[in-house]
């Protein structure tokens, strides 16, 4: 079982990305789950979103406190809050800056990645909501989903050329990431 | 058709395969998505039925007792305060023997003020007179509602049926599920033929004054007809495993119980995290099972004091308790066993009260707390430093 915690802030999708990734994982053929953290949402309070994704039936229902994969949608959640807690060290965080990982100096074994996401979303979509090319990123680091089943995800989700968009901007940033970076 | 849904739509999608006459919507967190989804189904012509906004949720309990005194096939949804608020209706509706169907996003109750998930809500209605299940994940939610208006609609049982399901956390969950198809459905709920209802050709009367000499008599009937009803309740799972295959138990379900010494008992979403918590107990050796009660009205004491006989511990995990009294599944189960010989130690939870999460480890940390010593209506991850 992959377990993948996102951090972001109200009104920049962290729910919708949990929805996406576990949706095009479905699509996959695989059994996953997406929940939000159930907060009192307000737009720019540090929020949490959940996905799990694995071969065999999810049952467990508990937050997931061991993620896998951390997706940081909002580097200034990195000094607010412990957004690291429980990442395994073979883990892997992915952070939305033009910054290079090692700027961050993160007090964790995981490998850390960042990504552009905010400008190509504002180059790719015209508007700097990156939840969707933060998935596309997640997928090209990971492997975990493929960028086809997130691509078919993002255009049932947001029907016309606002999901033609984002499916670009997830392949971009797919593509940035896959292979490493 | 297996669909990647959230669970509000898995219920919505269950509502409409039943071809609902009436429903009735009010909203209240996290309950609105249900009724959300059900109006937009009305909208678009994809259900056949009267979609009735009111004014409060005592307005939505009474839009659905007229509506199934008339012979109508009715459904609403609520929790938590609208449960409270629908109070007086939601008796009225068992003593008028209509079998409505209300499903209740289980939450919290004020105060304080918290939206999120526990029991308090469907505890607070236990005595209503209502057949109360609970869901443990979303397939089952989905597939909980053919088989409540089944079992409610069985002419000698004739009542209600409250399915609960733990609010966001099943509710807001986004999860593959079996969505039945409108043939399929049809040919597992037939329409719904009401015994006696109300028509202007051929009056009757509901819910007549009854009299010293009437009233215990009807409340017994409705006792008698909620014991009758566990043979229907498991008849209609056992139908629908028949003909979907899926199982989720009867009045109750096991699992792993065989030579278990230490059994965990519960309800609702939390069964889940406790199946993988007993797998990892399991795995490391240690004796331990799982009792679901999937029915809690009528309460299936025998089929629990049956299924503990051979436990040396019980741990009873609970997401509401009876203020200034005790755990309400420990004093029933202990009442049941109590008609037995079995005498198993039983110890006693509350847990995950106002949508506190309920992670693993905190499943874990309880078996080792029963192993060690019988427990007494503990707070299960209390902050202790706060409430001294």
């Amino acid at each position: 079982m992959k377990e993948i915690r996102i951090h972001g802030r109200g009104g920049q999708g962290a729910v919708t990305a949990a929805v996406l990734l576990a949706d095009a994982a479905f699509n996959d053929g695989l059994y996953s789950q997406a929940f939000p953290s159930f907060g009192s949402e307000r737009m720019g309070a540090p929020v949490q979103s959940f996905v799990r994704v694995d071969n065999d039936i999810i049952r467990r229902r508990d937050q997931v406190y061991t993620p896998d994969y951390l997706i940081i949608q909002d580097y200034t959640l990195l000094s607010a809050i412990n957004v690291l807690y429980g990442l395994k060290e073979d883990g892997l965080c992915l952070i939305d800056s033009e910054k290079t990982p090692e700027e961050f100096d993160l007090d964790t074994k995981a490998k850390v990645v960042t990504v552009p996401a905010t400008r190509i979303a504002r180059e790719v979509i015209g508007r700097p909501i990156q939840n969707t090319t933060l998935v596309g990123a997640l997928a090209g680091a990971t492997g975990l989903i493929s960028v086809e089943a997130i691509k078919n995800s993002v255009k049932n989700r947001f029907p016309g050329a606002i999901g033609e968009k984002n499916a670009e901007a997830v392949q971009v940033a797919y593509d940035m990431l896959k292979g490493g970076r | 058709m297996r669909k990647f849904i959230e669970g509000s739509m898995a219920v919505a999608e269950a509502v409409k395969l039943c071809r609902p006459h009436v429903i009735s919507a009010y909203p209240i967190t996290p309950q609105t998505h249900i009724v959300e989804h059900l109006s937009q189904m009305v909208a678009d012509g994809e259900v056949n039925a009267q979609f009735i906004n009111v004014e409060s949720e005592f307005g939505a309990a009474s839009v659905v007792l007229g509506a199934s005194a008339a012979g109508g096939r009715a459904f609403s949804a609520t929790t938590s305060q609208g449960l409270l608020l629908m109070g007086e209706v939601i008796f009225n509706i068992a003593g008028l023997r209509l079998p409505v169907v209300i499903t209740v996003a289980n939450r919290s109750i004020s105060a304080p003020i918290n939206i999120w998930n526990d029991h308090s809500d469907a505890m607070a209605i236990r005595d209503a007179g209502w057949i109360m299940l609970f869901a443990e994940d979303n397939q089952e939610a989905h597939d909980m509602h053919l088989q409540a208006y089944k079992i409610g609609e069985t002419p000698e049982i004739s009542l209600p049926v409250m399915i609960n399901m733990d609010g966001f956390i099943l509710t807001h969950a986004f999860e593959g599920v079996d969505v039945i198809s409108q043939e399929e459905a049809d040919s597992f709920l037939p329409p719904f033929k009401p015994a006696v209802h109300l028509d202007v050709k051929n009056p009757v009367t509901m819910g007549v004054l009854a009299e010293p000499q009437w009233y215990m008599e009807a409340r017994c009937r409705m006792q008698e007809a909620l014991y009758e009803s566990r043979p229907v309740i498991k008849q209609a799972a056992r139908d629908f495993k028949g003909k979907f295959g899926r199982w989720y138990g009867d009045v109750i379900d096991t699992y792993r119980i065989d030579g278990a010494e230490t059994v965990f008992v519960a309800m609702g979403s939390l069964i889940g995290t406790l199946k993988d918590a007993v797998d990892d107990l399991r795995g490391k050796g240690e004796k331990v099972g799982l009792l679901k009660i999937r029915c809690f009205r009528p309460f299936p004491g025998q089929e629990i004091a049956e299924a503990l006989k051979n436990t040396r511990r019980v741990a009873i995990m609970e997401k509401a308790f009876s203020l200034g009294a005790s755990g309400i599944l420990g004093d029933e189960i202990k009442a049941a066993l109590y008609a037995t010989p079995y005498r198993p130690e039983i110890s006693t939870f509350f847990i995950g009260l106002g949508g506190r999460d309920i992670p693993k480890s905190s499943i874990v940390n309880v078996y080792n707390q029963v192993k060690a010593k019988q427990q007494n209506n503990v707070f299960v991850d209390l902050k202790t430093e706060l409430v001294k």
